[in-house]
Protein backbone atom coordinates (compact mmCIF):
# COMPACT_ATOMS: atom_id res chain seq x y z
CA UNK A 1 0.00 0.00 0.00
CA UNK A 2 2.60 2.26 1.09
CA UNK A 3 4.79 1.43 -1.96
CA UNK A 4 1.54 2.08 -3.98
CA UNK A 5 1.25 5.61 -2.35
CA UNK A 6 4.67 6.23 -3.24
CA UNK A 7 4.88 5.35 -6.55
CA UNK A 8 1.52 7.18 -7.37
CA UNK A 9 3.33 10.75 -6.15
CA UNK A 10 6.73 10.40 -8.11
CA UNK A 11 4.60 9.47 -11.00
CA UNK A 12 2.57 12.33 -10.35
CA UNK A 13 5.14 15.04 -9.72
CA UNK A 14 6.90 13.71 -12.49
CA UNK A 15 4.15 14.49 -14.96
CA UNK A 16 4.00 17.80 -13.20
CA UNK A 17 7.34 18.34 -14.18
CA UNK A 18 7.26 17.16 -17.61
CA UNK A 19 4.25 19.28 -18.33
CA UNK A 20 4.63 22.26 -16.43
CA UNK A 21 7.94 23.96 -19.04
CA UNK A 22 5.17 23.14 -22.02
CA UNK A 23 2.56 24.90 -20.45
CA UNK A 24 5.01 27.76 -19.24
CA UNK A 25 5.84 28.28 -23.31
CA UNK A 26 2.38 28.62 -24.70
CA UNK A 27 2.45 31.96 -23.94
CA UNK A 28 -1.97 31.66 -24.93
CA UNK A 29 -3.82 28.61 -24.32
CA UNK A 30 -5.34 27.19 -26.83
CA UNK A 31 -8.88 27.62 -25.26
CA UNK A 32 -7.52 31.75 -25.08
CA UNK A 33 -6.66 31.54 -28.68
CA UNK A 34 -10.40 29.97 -29.96
CA UNK A 35 -11.55 33.19 -27.74
CA UNK A 36 -9.73 35.26 -29.95
CA UNK A 37 -10.29 34.08 -32.97
CA UNK A 38 -13.93 34.76 -32.63
CA UNK A 39 -12.92 38.74 -31.94
CA UNK A 40 -15.08 40.85 -33.93
CA UNK A 41 -15.03 44.28 -35.10
CA UNK A 42 -17.99 46.25 -35.58
CA UNK A 43 -18.57 49.43 -37.58
CA UNK A 44 -21.28 51.34 -37.84
CA UNK A 45 -23.87 48.25 -39.19
CA UNK A 46 -20.94 46.04 -40.31
CA UNK A 47 -19.65 43.33 -38.28
CA UNK A 48 -16.42 41.94 -39.19
CA UNK A 49 -15.63 38.36 -38.20
CA UNK A 50 -11.62 37.60 -37.53
CA UNK A 51 -11.39 34.51 -38.86
CA UNK A 52 -12.80 35.54 -42.82
CA UNK A 53 -9.71 37.92 -43.09
CA UNK A 54 -6.99 35.23 -41.82
CA UNK A 55 -6.63 34.60 -45.71
CA UNK A 56 -6.50 38.43 -46.68
CA UNK A 57 -4.02 39.04 -43.69
CA UNK A 58 -1.86 36.35 -45.28
CA UNK A 59 -2.15 37.88 -48.71
CA UNK A 60 -1.72 41.36 -48.18
CA UNK A 61 -0.35 42.07 -44.42
CA UNK A 62 1.78 39.06 -43.44
CA UNK A 63 5.23 40.54 -45.44
CA UNK A 64 5.22 43.46 -42.98
CA UNK A 65 3.08 42.99 -40.14
CA UNK A 66 4.67 38.73 -39.63
CA UNK A 67 2.74 35.62 -38.89
CA UNK A 68 2.69 36.50 -35.73
CA UNK A 69 1.15 40.19 -36.03
CA UNK A 70 4.47 42.07 -34.50
CA UNK A 71 5.16 43.33 -36.82
CA UNK A 72 8.31 40.97 -37.53
CA UNK A 73 7.31 39.98 -41.11
CA UNK A 74 10.26 39.15 -43.71
CA UNK A 75 9.87 42.95 -45.14
CA UNK A 76 10.21 44.48 -41.79
CA UNK A 77 14.08 44.90 -41.97
CA UNK A 78 13.99 46.70 -45.26
CA UNK A 79 11.15 49.31 -44.17
CA UNK A 80 10.66 52.43 -42.12
CA UNK A 81 8.58 53.37 -40.49
CA UNK A 82 8.87 49.69 -38.95
CA UNK A 83 5.53 47.97 -39.31
CA UNK A 84 3.26 48.35 -36.52
CA UNK A 85 3.17 45.37 -33.46
CA UNK A 86 -0.48 44.54 -33.27
CA UNK A 87 0.50 42.52 -30.28
CA UNK A 88 1.41 45.89 -28.30
CA UNK A 89 -1.86 47.63 -30.21
CA UNK A 90 -0.19 51.21 -29.62
CA UNK A 91 -1.50 53.13 -32.64
CA UNK A 92 -0.85 56.59 -33.84
CA UNK A 93 -4.17 57.48 -35.77
CA UNK A 94 -6.48 57.11 -33.11
CA UNK A 95 -9.25 59.59 -32.25
CA UNK A 96 -9.24 58.11 -28.44
CA UNK A 97 -7.10 60.21 -25.70
CA UNK A 98 -3.09 59.00 -25.78
CA UNK A 99 -2.84 55.68 -23.72
CA UNK A 100 -6.00 54.60 -25.06
CA UNK A 101 -6.59 51.86 -27.78
CA UNK A 102 -8.25 52.98 -30.59
CA UNK A 103 -11.85 52.31 -32.07
CA UNK A 104 -12.46 50.05 -34.63
CA UNK A 105 -13.27 52.76 -37.04
CA UNK A 106 -10.17 54.46 -36.29
CA UNK A 107 -8.30 50.96 -37.60
CA UNK A 108 -10.82 50.42 -40.63
CA UNK A 109 -10.11 54.29 -41.42
CA UNK A 110 -6.12 53.76 -41.35
CA UNK A 111 -6.20 50.49 -43.54
CA UNK A 112 -8.13 52.59 -46.40
CA UNK A 113 -6.44 55.75 -46.14
CA UNK A 114 -3.06 54.13 -45.54
CA UNK A 115 -0.37 55.97 -43.99
CA UNK A 116 1.47 58.35 -46.60
CA UNK A 117 5.59 58.48 -45.88
CA UNK A 118 5.49 54.76 -44.81
CA UNK A 119 5.03 51.69 -46.82
CA UNK A 120 1.65 51.31 -45.43
CA UNK A 121 -0.28 51.80 -48.84
CA UNK A 122 -3.92 53.09 -49.35
CA UNK A 123 -6.23 49.50 -49.34
CA UNK A 124 -8.63 51.38 -51.02
CA UNK A 125 -9.92 48.62 -53.34
CA UNK A 126 -10.55 46.59 -50.11
CA UNK A 127 -14.42 45.96 -49.59
CA UNK A 128 -15.68 47.60 -46.54
CA UNK A 129 -16.28 44.08 -45.27
CA UNK A 130 -12.67 43.15 -46.28
CA UNK A 131 -11.74 45.72 -43.56
CA UNK A 132 -14.20 44.81 -40.90
CA UNK A 133 -12.75 41.39 -40.96
CA UNK A 134 -9.02 42.84 -40.90
CA UNK A 135 -10.11 44.78 -38.68
CA UNK A 136 -10.82 42.03 -35.98
CA UNK A 137 -7.76 39.96 -37.37
CA UNK A 138 -5.52 42.85 -36.46
CA UNK A 139 -7.53 43.04 -32.74
CA UNK A 140 -6.73 39.06 -32.14
CA UNK A 141 -3.23 39.43 -32.17
CA UNK A 142 -3.32 41.30 -29.15
CA UNK A 143 -4.75 40.19 -25.10
CA UNK A 144 -5.09 44.29 -24.83
CA UNK A 145 -8.77 43.92 -26.10
CA UNK A 146 -10.08 40.96 -23.88
CA UNK A 147 -9.15 43.66 -20.94
CA UNK A 148 -9.53 47.05 -21.91
CA UNK A 149 -11.78 48.83 -23.96
CA UNK A 150 -11.03 51.48 -26.39
CA UNK A 151 -11.26 55.20 -25.44
CA UNK A 152 -13.64 57.69 -25.61
CA UNK A 153 -12.92 59.73 -28.75
CA UNK A 154 -12.35 63.22 -28.40
CA UNK A 155 -15.08 65.81 -28.66
CA UNK A 156 -14.47 67.55 -32.10
CA UNK A 157 -16.28 71.00 -32.17
CA UNK A 158 -17.64 72.02 -35.40
CA UNK A 159 -14.85 73.82 -37.04
CA UNK A 160 -16.09 77.80 -37.21
CA UNK A 161 -14.92 80.48 -39.76
CA UNK A 162 -11.34 80.83 -40.56
CA UNK A 163 -10.27 84.62 -39.75
CA UNK A 164 -7.34 86.44 -39.72
CA UNK A 165 -7.61 86.94 -35.71
CA UNK A 166 -7.87 83.03 -35.18
CA UNK A 167 -4.78 82.80 -37.59
CA UNK A 168 -2.97 85.07 -35.60
CA UNK A 169 -4.29 83.11 -32.49
CA UNK A 170 -3.59 80.23 -33.62
CA UNK A 171 0.35 81.52 -34.00
CA UNK A 172 0.14 82.41 -30.11
CA UNK A 173 -0.42 78.73 -29.60
CA UNK A 174 1.92 77.52 -31.83
CA UNK A 175 4.51 79.52 -30.05
CA UNK A 176 3.28 79.05 -26.49
CA UNK A 177 3.05 75.26 -26.42
CA UNK A 178 6.28 75.08 -28.65
CA UNK A 179 5.24 73.03 -31.25
CA UNK A 180 8.57 74.73 -33.35
CA UNK A 181 10.71 72.52 -30.65
CA UNK A 182 10.39 70.31 -33.24
CA UNK A 183 8.58 70.87 -36.36
CA UNK A 184 10.48 74.21 -36.47
CA UNK A 185 9.45 77.70 -36.28
CA UNK A 186 8.62 77.25 -40.45
CA UNK A 187 7.16 73.89 -40.01
CA UNK A 188 9.79 72.45 -41.73
CA UNK A 189 10.72 70.19 -39.34
CA UNK A 190 14.00 71.64 -38.12
CA UNK A 191 13.44 72.92 -34.95
CA UNK A 192 16.48 72.21 -32.16
CA UNK A 193 14.61 69.17 -30.91
CA UNK A 194 14.24 67.90 -34.49
CA UNK A 195 17.34 65.67 -34.90
CA UNK A 196 17.32 63.52 -31.65
CA UNK A 197 13.58 62.36 -31.70
CA UNK A 198 13.44 58.56 -31.62
CA UNK A 199 10.01 56.15 -31.23
CA UNK A 200 8.67 54.07 -28.54
CA UNK A 201 11.41 52.10 -29.32
CA UNK A 202 15.02 54.26 -29.30
CA UNK A 203 14.28 54.12 -33.60
CA UNK A 204 15.46 57.57 -35.21
CA UNK A 205 12.10 58.96 -36.38
CA UNK A 206 11.65 62.45 -37.95
CA UNK A 207 9.25 65.25 -37.48
CA UNK A 208 6.58 65.87 -39.82
CA UNK A 209 7.56 68.80 -42.45
CA UNK A 210 4.60 70.86 -43.11
CA UNK A 211 6.73 72.40 -45.92
CA UNK A 212 6.12 69.41 -48.24
CA UNK A 213 2.77 69.54 -48.76
CA UNK A 214 2.71 65.77 -48.32
CA UNK A 215 0.01 64.76 -46.45
CA UNK A 216 -0.14 64.06 -42.46
CA UNK A 217 -0.19 60.23 -41.47
CA UNK A 218 -3.42 60.35 -39.95
CA UNK A 219 -5.28 62.20 -42.54
CA UNK A 220 -5.24 65.77 -44.04
CA UNK A 221 -8.53 67.05 -43.58
CA UNK A 222 -8.84 69.99 -40.71
CA UNK A 223 -10.73 67.22 -38.02
CA UNK A 224 -7.67 64.91 -38.96
CA UNK A 225 -5.10 67.99 -37.69
CA UNK A 226 -7.60 69.06 -35.37
CA UNK A 227 -7.45 65.48 -33.89
CA UNK A 228 -3.50 64.66 -33.94
CA UNK A 229 -2.54 67.02 -31.50
CA UNK A 230 -5.35 66.75 -29.19
CA UNK A 231 -4.64 62.88 -29.07
CA UNK A 232 -1.03 62.71 -29.91
CA UNK A 233 0.22 60.00 -32.09
CA UNK A 234 1.02 56.79 -29.78
CA UNK A 235 4.59 55.34 -30.12
CA UNK A 236 6.10 58.48 -31.53
CA UNK A 237 7.19 61.32 -29.52
CA UNK A 238 4.16 63.39 -30.34
CA UNK A 239 2.73 63.91 -27.56
CA UNK A 240 -1.40 64.91 -26.91
CA UNK A 241 -2.03 68.63 -26.11
CA UNK A 242 -5.75 67.86 -25.07
CA UNK A 243 -4.92 69.41 -20.84
CA UNK A 244 -3.25 72.08 -22.55
CA UNK A 245 -5.11 73.18 -25.85
CA UNK A 246 -8.80 74.67 -25.08
CA UNK A 247 -11.15 73.05 -28.31
CA UNK A 248 -11.23 76.82 -29.34
CA UNK A 249 -7.75 77.59 -29.67
CA UNK A 250 -7.24 74.03 -31.28
CA UNK A 251 -9.30 75.46 -34.16
CA UNK A 252 -6.83 78.73 -34.36
CA UNK A 253 -4.36 76.05 -34.61
CA UNK A 254 -5.30 73.92 -37.42
CA UNK A 255 -5.86 77.26 -39.28
CA UNK A 256 -2.61 78.25 -38.80
CA UNK A 257 -0.69 75.00 -39.62
CA UNK A 258 -2.58 75.77 -42.83
CA UNK A 259 -0.71 78.59 -43.52
CA UNK A 260 2.89 76.32 -43.50
CA UNK A 261 1.91 74.19 -46.04
CA UNK A 262 2.56 74.99 -49.56
CA UNK A 263 -0.78 74.35 -50.62
CA UNK A 264 -3.19 77.37 -52.06
CA UNK A 265 -5.86 77.72 -48.78
CA UNK A 266 -7.71 80.37 -47.62
CA UNK A 267 -5.61 80.48 -44.43
CA UNK A 268 -2.61 80.80 -46.42
CA UNK A 269 -3.93 84.24 -48.65
CA UNK A 270 -5.00 85.59 -45.03
CA UNK A 271 -1.44 85.08 -43.86
CA UNK A 272 -0.09 86.48 -47.14
CA UNK A 273 -2.01 89.56 -46.56
CA UNK A 274 -1.48 89.64 -42.80
CA UNK A 275 2.25 89.87 -43.86
CA UNK A 276 2.86 87.00 -41.12
CA UNK A 277 6.59 86.03 -39.95
CA UNK A 278 7.15 82.75 -38.65
CA UNK A 279 7.75 82.80 -34.44
CA UNK A 280 10.63 84.05 -33.12
CA UNK A 281 12.03 82.05 -30.15
CA UNK A 282 12.50 84.91 -27.58
CA UNK A 283 16.28 83.67 -27.13
CA UNK A 284 18.89 81.94 -29.58
CA UNK A 285 20.28 78.66 -28.56
CA UNK A 286 23.92 79.31 -26.89
CA UNK A 287 27.15 77.72 -27.40
CA UNK A 288 27.73 74.04 -26.45
CA UNK A 289 28.93 74.04 -22.91
CA UNK A 290 32.15 71.73 -22.28
CA UNK A 291 31.22 68.01 -21.89
CA UNK B 1 -27.09 15.01 21.89
CA UNK B 2 -27.94 17.11 19.24
CA UNK B 3 -28.46 19.74 21.21
CA UNK B 4 -24.92 19.01 22.78
CA UNK B 5 -23.69 19.20 19.22
CA UNK B 6 -25.04 22.79 18.90
CA UNK B 7 -23.79 24.23 21.30
CA UNK B 8 -20.29 22.98 20.94
CA UNK B 9 -20.84 24.49 17.31
CA UNK B 10 -22.06 27.55 18.15
CA UNK B 11 -18.88 27.95 20.76
CA UNK B 12 -16.17 26.79 18.52
CA UNK B 13 -17.87 29.26 15.74
CA UNK B 14 -17.37 31.97 18.21
CA UNK B 15 -14.34 30.87 19.09
CA UNK B 16 -12.59 31.26 16.12
CA UNK B 17 -14.63 34.51 15.08
CA UNK B 18 -12.93 36.09 18.63
CA UNK B 19 -9.50 34.57 17.56
CA UNK B 20 -10.08 36.19 13.96
CA UNK B 21 -10.74 39.76 15.08
CA UNK B 22 -8.01 39.26 17.56
CA UNK B 23 -5.57 38.42 15.15
CA UNK B 24 -6.17 41.31 12.80
CA UNK B 25 -6.32 43.80 15.53
CA UNK B 26 -3.02 42.17 16.71
CA UNK B 27 -1.53 42.86 13.12
CA UNK B 28 -2.97 45.89 12.72
CA UNK B 29 -1.54 47.50 15.34
CA UNK B 30 1.90 45.86 15.40
CA UNK B 31 1.54 46.87 11.40
CA UNK B 32 2.31 50.59 11.68
CA UNK B 33 5.64 49.61 14.18
CA UNK B 34 7.86 47.27 12.55
CA UNK B 35 10.64 48.38 10.03
CA UNK B 36 13.43 47.66 7.99
CA UNK B 37 16.79 49.73 8.10
CA UNK B 38 19.69 49.62 6.11
CA UNK B 39 22.68 51.49 3.60
CA UNK B 40 23.55 50.57 0.22
CA UNK B 41 26.66 50.80 -1.25
CA UNK B 42 28.54 51.10 -4.10
CA UNK B 43 31.68 48.84 -3.76
CA UNK B 44 34.52 50.31 -6.15
CA UNK B 45 34.70 53.59 -8.51
CA UNK B 46 31.55 55.41 -9.09
CA UNK B 47 31.65 55.89 -13.27
CA UNK B 48 31.92 59.16 -14.47
CA UNK B 49 28.86 60.98 -14.77
CA UNK B 50 28.80 62.78 -17.97
CA UNK B 51 28.08 66.40 -18.40
CA UNK B 52 24.88 66.90 -20.54
CA UNK B 53 24.80 69.05 -23.35
CA UNK B 54 21.77 71.20 -23.24
CA UNK B 55 22.13 73.45 -25.89
CA UNK B 56 19.05 72.86 -27.66
CA UNK B 57 17.21 74.80 -25.53
CA UNK B 58 18.89 77.73 -23.99
CA UNK B 59 15.85 77.97 -21.11
CA UNK B 60 17.57 75.11 -19.69
CA UNK B 61 21.83 76.05 -20.47
CA UNK B 62 20.26 79.26 -18.43
CA UNK B 63 19.09 76.89 -15.20
CA UNK B 64 22.51 75.27 -15.02
CA UNK B 65 25.15 78.26 -15.86
CA UNK B 66 26.90 78.16 -12.42
CA UNK B 67 26.08 74.41 -11.35
CA UNK B 68 26.99 71.99 -14.77
CA UNK B 69 23.97 69.10 -15.15
CA UNK B 70 25.34 65.92 -15.29
CA UNK B 71 23.91 62.54 -15.94
CA UNK B 72 22.29 61.00 -12.72
CA UNK B 73 22.12 57.11 -13.18
CA UNK B 74 24.42 56.45 -10.61
CA UNK B 75 24.67 58.31 -7.34
CA UNK B 76 27.02 58.09 -5.23
CA UNK B 77 27.82 59.81 -2.18
CA UNK B 78 30.52 60.29 0.42
CA UNK B 79 31.32 56.59 2.17
CA UNK B 80 30.22 55.09 -0.80
CA UNK B 81 26.37 55.37 -0.37
CA UNK B 82 24.69 54.93 -3.89
CA UNK B 83 21.25 56.69 -4.34
CA UNK B 84 17.90 56.57 -5.72
CA UNK B 85 17.58 52.12 -5.45
CA UNK B 86 14.25 51.55 -4.35
CA UNK B 87 13.78 48.74 -1.80
CA UNK B 88 10.80 46.79 -1.61
CA UNK B 89 9.12 43.77 0.07
CA UNK B 90 8.99 41.14 -2.67
CA UNK B 91 7.95 38.20 -0.37
CA UNK B 92 5.81 37.90 2.69
CA UNK B 93 3.57 40.45 2.92
CA UNK B 94 -0.29 39.16 3.03
CA UNK B 95 -2.94 39.93 0.48
CA UNK B 96 -4.55 42.45 2.22
CA UNK B 97 -1.14 44.31 3.69
CA UNK B 98 0.47 44.69 -0.07
CA UNK B 99 -3.04 46.10 -1.41
CA UNK B 100 -2.76 49.05 1.11
CA UNK B 101 -1.99 51.94 -0.68
CA UNK B 102 -0.93 55.26 0.86
CA UNK B 103 -3.28 58.06 0.43
CA UNK B 104 -0.19 60.50 -0.26
CA UNK B 105 0.78 61.63 -3.60
CA UNK B 106 4.39 61.48 -4.33
CA UNK B 107 5.42 64.26 -7.08
CA UNK B 108 7.47 63.92 -10.26
CA UNK B 109 8.91 67.50 -11.02
CA UNK B 110 10.22 68.88 -13.96
CA UNK B 111 12.62 71.30 -12.58
CA UNK B 112 15.73 72.76 -14.85
CA UNK B 113 14.92 70.21 -17.62
CA UNK B 114 15.87 67.35 -15.27
CA UNK B 115 13.64 65.03 -13.37
CA UNK B 116 13.42 65.60 -9.52
CA UNK B 117 13.56 62.89 -8.29
CA UNK B 118 15.40 61.17 -10.98
CA UNK B 119 13.82 57.76 -9.22
CA UNK B 120 10.13 57.96 -8.06
CA UNK B 121 8.82 54.81 -6.28
CA UNK B 122 5.24 54.33 -5.62
CA UNK B 123 2.24 51.75 -5.10
CA UNK B 124 0.40 49.75 -7.31
CA UNK B 125 -3.04 52.32 -8.04
CA UNK B 126 -1.05 55.20 -5.58
CA UNK B 127 -1.87 58.88 -6.89
CA UNK B 128 1.19 60.63 -8.50
CA UNK B 129 1.50 63.90 -9.38
CA UNK B 130 3.87 65.39 -12.50
CA UNK B 131 4.73 68.63 -12.56
CA UNK B 132 6.57 71.20 -14.51
CA UNK B 133 8.55 74.67 -13.09
CA UNK B 134 9.95 75.46 -15.79
CA UNK B 135 9.47 77.92 -18.27
CA UNK B 136 9.65 74.92 -20.84
CA UNK B 137 7.65 72.90 -22.82
CA UNK B 138 8.68 69.17 -21.74
CA UNK B 139 6.50 65.89 -23.03
CA UNK B 140 6.29 63.13 -20.40
CA UNK B 141 6.22 60.20 -22.05
CA UNK B 142 6.63 56.77 -19.75
CA UNK B 143 7.10 53.33 -21.78
CA UNK B 144 5.59 50.89 -19.51
CA UNK B 145 5.81 47.08 -21.05
CA UNK B 146 1.68 47.46 -23.04
CA UNK B 147 1.33 43.70 -22.65
CA UNK B 148 2.49 43.43 -18.52
CA UNK B 149 -0.80 45.64 -17.80
CA UNK B 150 0.78 49.30 -17.40
CA UNK B 151 0.00 51.23 -21.01
CA UNK B 152 2.49 53.89 -22.44
CA UNK B 153 1.41 57.71 -22.70
CA UNK B 154 2.72 60.95 -23.94
CA UNK B 155 1.45 64.17 -23.02
CA UNK B 156 2.60 67.68 -23.31
CA UNK B 157 2.89 69.84 -20.40
CA UNK B 158 4.06 73.59 -21.29
CA UNK B 159 4.58 76.19 -18.62
CA UNK B 160 2.31 76.41 -16.23
CA UNK B 161 0.35 73.44 -16.95
CA UNK B 162 -1.26 72.06 -14.53
CA UNK B 163 -0.12 68.76 -12.64
CA UNK B 164 -0.96 65.17 -14.38
CA UNK B 165 -2.68 62.80 -11.76
CA UNK B 166 -2.31 59.56 -12.40
CA UNK B 167 -1.61 55.78 -11.84
CA UNK B 168 -0.16 52.53 -12.28
CA UNK B 169 -2.56 49.47 -12.17
CA UNK B 170 0.06 46.87 -12.33
CA UNK B 171 3.65 46.11 -10.45
CA UNK B 172 6.24 47.40 -13.10
CA UNK B 173 10.28 47.75 -12.08
CA UNK B 174 10.83 49.80 -13.31
CA UNK B 175 8.58 52.21 -16.19
CA UNK B 176 11.37 54.46 -18.24
CA UNK B 177 10.28 57.89 -18.43
CA UNK B 178 11.43 60.18 -20.79
CA UNK B 179 11.45 63.86 -22.77
CA UNK B 180 11.46 63.29 -26.70
CA UNK B 181 11.94 67.60 -26.70
CA UNK B 182 15.41 67.22 -24.19
CA UNK B 183 16.99 63.50 -25.01
CA UNK B 184 18.99 64.02 -22.01
CA UNK B 185 16.02 63.99 -19.46
CA UNK B 186 15.26 60.10 -18.59
CA UNK B 187 14.26 58.83 -15.50
CA UNK B 188 12.07 55.87 -13.60
CA UNK B 189 8.18 55.02 -12.24
CA UNK B 190 9.15 52.16 -10.28
CA UNK B 191 5.65 50.45 -9.32
CA UNK B 192 5.51 48.15 -6.56
CA UNK B 193 3.08 46.72 -4.11
CA UNK B 194 3.21 47.28 -0.16
CA UNK B 195 5.76 49.38 1.68
CA UNK B 196 8.87 50.60 0.23
CA UNK B 197 11.67 52.91 0.20
CA UNK B 198 14.14 54.82 -1.96
CA UNK B 199 17.77 56.07 -0.81
CA UNK B 200 18.59 59.22 0.08
CA UNK B 201 22.09 60.73 -0.70
CA UNK B 202 24.14 58.56 1.47
CA UNK B 203 22.54 55.29 0.75
CA UNK B 204 20.27 55.21 3.85
CA UNK B 205 16.41 53.88 3.41
CA UNK B 206 13.75 52.85 6.28
CA UNK B 207 11.02 50.94 4.89
CA UNK B 208 8.49 51.72 7.60
CA UNK B 209 5.16 50.39 8.91
CA UNK B 210 5.77 46.90 8.13
CA UNK B 211 3.93 43.72 10.43
CA UNK B 212 6.04 41.37 12.58
CA UNK B 213 7.54 38.64 10.24
CA UNK B 214 9.83 37.30 7.93
CA UNK B 215 9.95 39.07 4.36
CA UNK B 216 12.15 38.98 1.40
CA UNK B 217 13.38 42.72 0.52
CA UNK B 218 14.59 43.87 -3.03
CA UNK B 219 16.69 46.33 -3.89
CA UNK B 220 17.22 48.05 -7.16
CA UNK B 221 19.02 49.88 -9.13
CA UNK B 222 18.86 50.97 -12.95
CA UNK B 223 22.03 50.44 -13.89
CA UNK B 224 23.32 47.40 -11.14
CA UNK B 225 19.86 45.66 -11.02
CA UNK B 226 18.53 43.87 -8.33
CA UNK B 227 19.41 42.03 -5.38
CA UNK B 228 17.50 40.40 -2.46
CA UNK B 229 17.73 39.70 1.13
CA UNK B 230 15.90 38.07 4.06
CA UNK B 231 15.39 40.08 7.13
CA UNK B 232 13.45 39.24 10.04
CA UNK B 233 10.65 42.04 11.68
CA UNK B 234 10.22 41.07 15.46
CA UNK B 235 6.98 43.70 16.98
CA UNK B 236 7.65 46.86 16.39
CA UNK B 237 11.29 46.38 16.07
CA UNK B 238 13.59 47.66 13.48
CA UNK B 239 15.26 44.92 11.05
CA UNK B 240 18.18 45.62 8.95
CA UNK B 241 19.49 44.81 5.48
CA UNK B 242 22.58 46.58 3.82
CA UNK B 243 23.16 45.86 0.02
CA UNK B 244 26.15 46.11 -1.84
CA UNK B 245 26.53 46.75 -5.08
CA UNK B 246 29.25 46.35 -7.09
CA UNK B 247 30.54 49.06 -9.86
CA UNK B 248 30.56 47.38 -13.18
Amino acid sequence: MRTNIREWSLLASAVVLLVSPCVCRAQITEYQQHQWLRMESHIGNLTGHARAAEMDYRRYCVGCHGELGDGNGENAPWVDPKPRDFELAIFKCRSTPTGTLPTDEDLFNSIARGLDRSNMPQWSTFTKQMRADLVAWVKHFSPRWQTEKPGTPIQIPPEPEVTADRIKDGQAVFQKVECWKCHGVTGKANGPSAATLTDDQNRPISAYDFTEGARPKCGDTDQDLYRIFMTGLDGTPMPSFADNIKPDEAWDLVFYLRTLEPQKSKEKEIAKQLGLKPVAPSTAPAAAPPQ
Amino acid sequence: MKARYKVAGMTSVLLSLAFCLLWSTGSVSAAAEGKITGTVKLDGAAPHMKGIDMSKDPYCVKQHENSPAHLENVIVGPGGGLQNVVLYISDGLSGAEASQVPSQEPVFDQKNCMYTPHVLAMNVNQKFKVNTSDQTTHNIHPLPNALAGNIPWNKSQPPGAPPIETSWKTEEVAIPVKCNIHPWMHGYFVVVKGPYATTDEKGSYTIANLPPGSFTVTAWHEEYGTQTQKVTVAAGKAGTADFTFKAK
